[in-house]
């Protein structure tokens, strides 16, 4: 009991030191992509290359003051960016980076919680993530900010529906709800060679989840809760200081996990399919899964950023169109047609 | 919305248009080639910019044998938007007959529209390819003739440019 203690605890100390420094990274590639994108340099004076651009970043954030409005409901204005980054970061919780690693005679599992009902832990937290951004609009006492919180929340209402419905066929098909057993049942090749990946069975899924875990991530083209030019800078207008800082984190903590999440559900996970080509076992393997993850990752997020220095931000009413009026439809009719499928082949 | 001059409205766009996604990989792909495209920052100070002779700098006055072309008409300070000039005319032995006792730009004033080099009919106010001015008061912002008088050989570039163009 006491050991299972130590090691997760030793897990979670790892996953938050690594998700911070991941968060940097991201942060630092984000403005150097961007500025790329539109022929400038971006940081490139803080350190090698500019890599300590984001440190500087957060050291100027660290030294400044905490402005709180005059009529601001002060706890929960406080409270607001811990929930918001507090849920971020224990997404990650649930999500295997790897199958499993022998330390010390140990077996140990690359996840922090193997929770046998891993998605619903993630789709339950990522509508807590929502309570942060209403709180902090609510509490500021500032219309911007509260139009940010609100906006949020319709948003992510609207959603959450898609996104939990194109999950529901990645279940069918899987018949599982642990991330672990989702990841392995996308290990096998299909006919002709390709990964068992959902990308490749569930693609109506893919579009519709990535869609929408763009909107849950608050990302451009789905930013409106702090669109600048309406909302000056929505729901974190009245913040500052290290406060701000929290939220920009958990923005980019979101981000990490978003694109975690849809590696595990849609491309293969940590799965590495040729272990046994290059006769990797043990922990040479674990080595490659982790190495597998990490490179899906990044190239999603790398994705994410891309996209958003492409498109520009939706309309509000076009946000809701597009949520009820055709994410929710083409995802509902995708798990029809793949239960139907699913039930046809069973029965045959 | 339009295209080659024809609008096109919601109900025109085609079937893959509409679907939205193809545009958004047309749209991805204009990005990505753009993160390989030639950058045009210039590493300030380390690297400076040098101005082609169109370039407007700060107005300088051209110096020709020592002494100012200018004959002090006041024609640059009434066209002045900025109202930035301030001339104050003399009478000299030289065979132009007027110079300019006191000549002031207020540097701060100034917009760099290039209205006085046009009207002048001396050239003998010109603008500079100096685009560094930096100032820590009011009163250093005022370019008196100390700091106005360029030699006529460090702008020749400037004259010839308006020689071929005006
Ligand atoms: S450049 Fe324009 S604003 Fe400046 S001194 Fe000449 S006329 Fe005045
Ligand atoms: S217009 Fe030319 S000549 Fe006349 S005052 Fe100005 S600089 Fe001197």
């Amino acid at each position: 009991m006491f050991e299972t203690a130590i090691i997760a605890g030793a897990k979670i100390v790892l996953t938050l030191i690594t998700l911070l420094t991941l968060v940097v990274l991201t942060v630092y590639t984000e403005r150097r992509v961007s500025a790329f994108v539109q022929d400038r340099v971006g940081p490139n004076r803080v350190g090698p290359k500019g890599l300590l651009q984001a440190v500087a970043d957060v050291v100027k954030l660290l030294m400044k003051e905490d402005i709180v409005p005059k009529n601001a409901n002060k706890p929960i204005h406080d409270l607001a960016p811990m929930i918001s980054i507090g849920v971020a970061m224990s997404t990650f919780a649930v999500i295997p980076i790897g199958s499993t690693m022998t330390l010390f005679g140990r077996q140990i599992d690359m996840m922090i919680a193997d929770v046998n009902i891993g998605i619903l832990y993630i789709l339950a937290l990522t509508s807590m993530g929502v309570y942060g951004i209403t709180l902090a609009g609510w509490s500021s006492n500032n219309k911007y900010s509260l139009l940010g919180g609100l906006r949020s929340s319709a948003q992510l209402i609207s959603y959450e529906l898609s996104m939990g419905v194109s999950i529901i066929g990645v279940l069918l098909i899987s018949g599982s709800l642990e991330l672990d057993e989702i990841v392995g049942k996308q290990a096998a090749t299909l006919w002709g060679g390709i990964p068992a990946w959902n990308v490749f069975l569930q693609p109506v899924a893919f579009v519709t989840f990535v869609v929408a875990a763009f909107a849950e991530t608050n990302r451009l083209p789905f930013d409106l809760p702090e669109a600048e030019p309406e909302l000056v800078g929505g729901y974190h207008t009245e913040y500052s200081g290290l406060k701000f800082g929290l939220f920009m984190l958990s923005e980019y903590v979101n981000m990490i996990v978003a694109s975690a999440i849809i590696v595990t559900l849609f491309l293969g996970g940590y799965a590495f399919p040729w272990g046994e080509q290059f006769g990797l076992s043990g922990n040479s393997l674990a080595v490659a899964e982790v190495l597998t993850f990490c490179v899906k990752t990044g190239l999603v997020m790398f994705f994410i950023i891309m996209i958003r220095w492409t498109l520009p931000r939706f309309r509000y009413d076009q946000l809701m169109r597009l949520g009820w009026k055709v994410m929710l439809p083409i995802a509902l009719a995708n798990l029809v047609v793949t239960a139907s499928i699913l039930a046809l082949m069973n029965w045959a | 919305m339009s295209q080659n001059g024809k609008m096109i409205r919601k109900e025109d766009l085609s079937f893959w248009q509409r679907i939205y996604i193809p545009e958004i990989l047309k749209g991805l792909r204009l990005t990505f080639m753009a993160l390989f495209r030639r950058k045009i920052t210039i590493q300030y100070p380390e690297k400076r910019f040098t101005p082609p002779d169109s370039f407007r700098g700060r107005p300088v006055l051209v110096e020709e044998n020592g002494v100012e072309r200018c004959v002090a008409c006041g024609l640059c300070s009434r066209v002045c938007p900025a109202l930035a000039i301030e001339v104050q005319a003399n009478e000299t032995a030289l065979e132009k007959e007027r110079y300019p006792e006191k000549f002031e730009i207020n540097m701060v004033r100034c917009i760099f529209c290039g209205f006085c080099e046009e009207v002048c009919p001396e050239e003998a106010i010109i603008m500079s390819k100096e685009y560094e001015l930096v100032f820590e008061s009011q009163e250093e912002a005022v370019f008196g003739k100390d700091k106005l008088l360029v030699p006529i050989e460090k702008v020749r570039d400037r004259l010839e440019f308006l020689h071929k163009h005006r």
